[in-house]
């Protein structure tokens, strides 16, 4: 029994502690970014590189001076890719050091629940690569950013990619393609786009749910095997990447059929299953695996060459390390950006940064200077369109490492633009909101 | 000394069939309920109102629904985050297709749709019993995880199955800030613990524990099972369905199936075996114990860290968390296996005595 | 017909892989009344031990045959699974003798969150790799009667050979060995067991590194053809129906039940699948599980519940 009292009288000891502590005191010294990331469940072997890629490079803008002299301080929350779990996680960093100036949510779901949020709060989220398609449209969000691609740009180019390798978009008539996808508002997102294509070009489209968290998978493969279709389209996450591909060694489907968005093209999707990979192609949204990158060598010569790394030196410049590094790149540069309207080395609030993400201008010789040149193609975002023209390529695994098969592509405008449009103004209708006008953009 | 009932003479039948017959009780309860609608709305910061106050109120109240029919009826169910769900889509179905419809009329409407598809999944529990029964009601939990993935008419063929309401309004006063938040779901929250805390004094309450205790018995002096069970069910699915869509609007404000997912069952499963089977206060107490724990750990492992002069990463305090929760749970069970309502009500027996022994 | 053939023989073997984890279900329940929720905890934590040890020990002890690493890795897993057994016995059962089963399950998912946070912070959350040398690729029969063969997953086979023959094993073990009858009279009656003498926490400890051993072999398994990761652990959710289905307390009705809910799963998966639109395996075979339940509400095997009044 006293061991009992006495465990307890320490609990709330240290409860209380901790509990007062509470939000830090605001520091408007320092510019503050709260980092969401999952290192556990389900999609821990994906979310990890992905934030420590994140973390290394806000250690590297540190370690070479800040923002103009501002230094970055962040706090690192665990998801665990649940939706509840990310919304306290958003509620308990947003206030700390004086307010955050940006977020990023890294889950589909997480970004639509932050996304009802933010205005309130008045924190920009960068959903680079994923989230919602039709934030792109800039009047109807105002604080959404899929920065660098998202998944109708993703689908299309997907489609792009086929129909050039079977020799022009007449040659899609009567083809299969299949679309094994994580049953999720994440793995439903490319949906709309490929019947859209599918509708254009007389192709037919098989939709084949995974549930969560997609470790079964052989009565899907058995549908493949009997369908046949030309292609296969992976949208899996996590565990299902991994088990898709051993299901398809297992099934005898031929892996260079097989195409994987950039959530599924990743080294932990392939690592495991090795050589029985060989073949698969990934889209890579702007970056790909780049061990020999100038920012891959700086960062490691920055940042782990002082200790300071956040993970293994051997996982710098894999492919979920590049998608870390350059959403943190992407938002950094929001800051600077809007430094430079509203007082360089000052620290910026969440709306001076969302005019800074609003009016990126990223060109190939700023993303030189970055160290980026290998790596990306331009960003430039404007108020009404907060992606900008998006680039992807695709990459294959060759056993061993990811290797880029392909030229940049970009998303056909004239398919992209009205459905984004179209669903933005569903919503719009929906939540009864007023779409921004170009008038209010220079706020 | 200060908590006796001497003196406190009751004179009419209503007076001593209240619910706190001690005078003592009732002044603690109004204090409590005051602190509750005054003194918090003006003292805590946002984050405490809209992260720890909300979520605790809104699962408090599922808690109490699973009770109705866990604690008080004994028929486990594993299926509650499938009652919650068919809450949530089913006020957010009415709110938006139905011009003008207020928002608690939404809500309500929810909780009368979790309550039809309660009893439908409540009919196996006329013939089946116990564990089996648990698992057969995951059968629910998974079949509504997929229709409302599969069936886009319940997400308004949203193109991504994700759902989510603004400009939601009570009688023409906005709930939108995180006071105003607060203050409608605490006043849900107390209005259904009065329901049901009559609910299970009156007759069929006394039923429900019948069956819980020995269904054969009961049924043999005159209690119909078919009649006690289904209402065990309808009743907790209403309330739980009203806690699902409170949980949906209010907390989360955009939700998709894996918000209600099996996880969210078996942590309000744990809340009320933790908090004590068939007690109306176990359920508040269980919901407060796992909503706090794992956020007070999540602060207070860095900050024990830092102490002792490590830098722990969020993996592994995320791994501690999910560690000292089971063993918590585990060590509650042994040292109190009725839960904390128990631990709560033989404090109480003691402060009668207080300060004499005996 | 090739078609049917190949869904019939992959839900088969299916089966047999989750009969794999409902037998480590059915042995704890049979011997000590408790409803291991940990099982799938425990399937993850084993296959975590077998997968970090066959990496370490090469590079520790400098074993060059693959073979014998993993052979070592195998016995230090299972050592470790005795651990947990004796641990999970010691500090919490012990404790929990007479409480009601809804406790005891609680207790259990308890220890489940206990062991997944411990395993990954000793082990890692990454996807491991255990390689036992199961062949990946497929095996097409008959291939002259039927257009493109009947499929045959290798691994899924030999999945199944050990399954069967780890129950065989088992059976026995509880027909011909002194210990397997002791178990047997703990099953039957605790008290009485314990007042011919059987000493009941040893035979607790017994039982459950049994289950512990059969859930390492279920983990080598299922983890050598998804990976180890934590989702392994959810593999349980599965074998839930299987275990319900044949009977909380009858070995035979785990492999039964393994049987008939995987060519349920994977026959409604393909055949009826297309008009729901695909996904409907899960919840489809809890509804057979039900369906079963209703007209034998203790399962196909299970003891028959008897309320005395």
């Amino acid at each position: 029994m006293k061991f009992k009292s006495l465990a307890i009288a320490a609990a709330i000891a240290v409860g209380g502690a901790a509990l007062t502590s509470g939000p830090a005191f605001a520091q408007a010294k320092d510019q503050y970014i709260p980092v969401l990331s999952y290192r556990t469940g389900a999609y821990a072997p994906n979310g990890t590189p992905w934030a420590n890629g994140y973390v290394d490079y806000l250690k590297f803008v540190n370690a070479k001076g800040g923002l103009n002299g501002v230094k970055i301080v962040w706090e690192e929350c665990d998801t665990q890719y649940d939706t509840a779990k990310g919304v306290e996680c958003y509620e308990r960093l947003k206030g700390k050091y004086g307010g955050a100036s940006l977020v990023q949510t890294l889950s589909t779901g997480i970004t639509f629940a932050v996304t009802e949020k933010a205005p309130q709060d008045k924190i920009p989220i960068i959903t680079a690569g994923y989230g919602r398609s039709d934030s792109q449209d800039g009047t109807v969000f105002p604080w959404n950013f899929p920065l660098a691609g998202h998944y109708w740009v993703a689908a299309d180019v997907l489609v792009q990619h086929i129909a050039k390798q079977e020799g022009g978009w007449d040659k899609l008539k009567g083809k299969k393609i299949a679309l094994v996808y994580h049953d999720s508002p994440y793995g439903k997102e490319p949906i709309p786009m490929l019947q859209e294509r599918a509708k254009m070009h007389g192709f037919e489209v098989q939709l084949l749910p995974v549930t969560h968290p997609g470790v079964e998978q052989k009565a899907t493969w058995l549908q493949i095997r009997q369908n046949r279709p030309d292609y296969v389209f992976l949208w899996g996450w996590g565990v299902m990447n991994s088990v898709a591909l051993k299901e398809a060694v297992a099934t005898g489907y031929p892996r260079d059929k097989m195409y994987g968005v950039w959530w599924a093209a990743a080294e932990p999707d392939v690592k495991d299953v090795g050589e029985g990979a060989k073949g698969y192609h990934g889209l890579a949204m702007q970056h790909g695996a780049h061990p020999n990158a100038k920012i891959t060598k700086d960062i490691l010569e920055a940042v782990h060459g002082k200790g300071q790394g956040t993970g293994p030196k051997e996982e710098v410049g894999s492919v979920l390390y590049m998608r870390g590094a350059m959403s943190a790149m992407l938002g950094i540069e929001g800051i600077k950006r809007a430094q430079e309207r509203y007082g360089k080395g000052k620290v910026m609030t969440g709306e001076q940064v969302r005019w800074g993400l609003e009016n990126l201008a990223l060109d190939q010789k700023k993303l030189e200077a970055l160290g980026f040149n290998e790596v990306m193609r331009p960003v430039s975002t404007s108020c009404v369109d907060h992606m900008g023209p998006a680039y992807a390529r695709i990459h294959t695994w060759d056993g061993s490492k990811w290797a880029f098969t392909s030229d940049w592509y970009q998303a056909d405008e004239s398919v992209l633009k009205p459905m984004v449009k179209a669903s933005a103004a569903k919503y719009a209708a929906e939540k009864k909101i007023t779409p921004r006008s170009p008038a209010d953009c220079q706020a | 000394m200060l908590y006796r009932e001497n003196g406190q003479f009751k004179t009419s039948y209503r007076a001593d069939l209240q619910i706190f017959p001690i005078a003592q009780d009732r002044i603690a309860i109004v204090a409590l309920l005051a602190v509750a609608f005054v003194v918090v709305p003006l003292v805590a910061d946002q984050y405490y109102l809209r992260a720890i106050l909300i979520p605790f109120l809104i699962l408090s109240l599922a808690a109490l629904g699973l009770n109705v029919l866990v604690g008080y009826c004994g028929q486990i169910s594993l299926g509650t985050g499938a009652f919650m769900a068919v809450g949530a889509y089913a006020a957010y179905n009415f709110f938006i297709r139905v011009d003008g419809m207020p928002m608690l009329a939404a809500v309500l409407l929810g909780g009368l749709c979790a309550t039809a598809v309660g009893v439908v999944f409540g009919i196996p529990s006329l013939r089946i019993k116990g564990l089996y029964l648990a698992v057969a009601t995951l059968a629910a939990q998974f079949f509504v995880d997929w229709a409302f993935l599969r069936i886009t008419w319940f997400t308004n063929d949203a193109p991504s199955g994700s759902v989510g309401v603004r400009n939601l309004s009570v009688f023409g006063l906005p709930i939108e800030s995180p006071v105003q938040k607060y203050l409608f779901t605490l006043t849900v929250v107390v209005v259904f613990a009065l329901l049901v805390k009559n609910l299970v004094r009156s007759a069929i309450g006394r039923e429900w524990m019948a069956i819980r205790d020995m269904d054969v018995a009961a049924a043999v002096i005159g209690i119909r099972p078919v009649y006690a069970k289904l209402t065990a069910f309808a009743v907790s699915s209403f309330v739980v369905g009203v806690a699902g869509a409170l949980w949906g609007f209010i907390y989360l404000g955009s939700w998709e199936p894996a918000a209600f997912s099996i996880d969210r069952s078996f942590q309000l499963l744990f809340m009320i075996i933790i908090g004590g089977l068939g007690s109306i206060m176990g359920s508040f107490f269980g919901a407060a114990f796992i909503v706090l724990l794992p956020i007070f750990l999540d602060q207070a492992l860095p900050a024990l860290g830092t102490a002792v002069g490590l830098r722990l990463d969020t993996a592994f305090v995320s791994h501690v968390t999910i560690m000292i929760f089971g063993a918590l749970i585990v060590f509650f069970l042994i040292v109190e296996p009725h839960g904390i309502a128990r631990l709560w009500s033989t404090g109480k027996e003691k402060l009668r005595l207080w300060p004499f022994p005996h | 017909m090739g078609f049917f053939l190949e869904t019939l023989i992959g839900g088969l073997m299916s089966g047999m892989l989750y009969s794999l984890i409902a037998l480590g279900f059915v042995l704890i329940y049979k011997a000590s009344g408790v409803f291991n929720f940990a099982q799938g905890a425990m399937v993850l934590f084993a296959a975590l031990a077998m997968a970090r040890f066959s990496e370490w020990l090469p590079s520790r002890l400098g074993i060059e045959s693959k073979v014998l690493a993993n052979v070592i890795a195998f016995a230090l897993a299972f050592v470790v699974m005795i651990a947990v057994a004796w641990l999970i016995e010691r500090l919490a059962l012990s404790k929990l003798v007479n409480q009601e089963g809804i406790t005891l399950l609680m207790a259990t998912l308890g220890i489940s969150y206990f062991l997944d946070g411990f395993g990954q912070t000793v082990f890692g959350s990454d996807i491991y790799k255990i390689d036992v040398g199961l062949p990946k690729d497929p095996i097409f029969l008959m291939e002259s009667t039927f257009q493109g063969g009947v499929l045959v997953n290798k691994e899924d086979l030999y999945a199944a050979l050990i399954a069967a023959a780890l129950v065989a094993l088992l059976t026995l073990f509880f027909q011909k060995t002194g210990t397997g009858r002791a178990l047997r009279a703990v099953a039957d009656d605790h008290q009485a067991a314990q007042s011919i003498g059987i000493p009941l926490n040893r035979i607790w400890v017994i039982v459950w590194s049994v289950a512990g051993f059969v859930a390492l072999v279920a983990g080598i398994i299922w983890g050598s053809k998804l990976g180890v990761q934590f989702s392994l652990s959810l593999v349980a959710l599965k074998a839930l129906p299987v275990v319900i289905l044949g009977g909380l307390t009858s070995v035979p009705g785990a492999i039964i039940g393994g049987l008939i809910i995987g060519v349920g799963e994977k026959l409604s998966e393909v055949y009826l699948g297309k008009y729901f639109g695909g996904g409907i395996e899960i919840w489809f075979a809890y509804a057979l599980a039900l369906v079963f339940l209703l007209v034998r509400p203790q399962g196909l095997f299970g003891e028959k519940i008897i309320d005395r009044v």
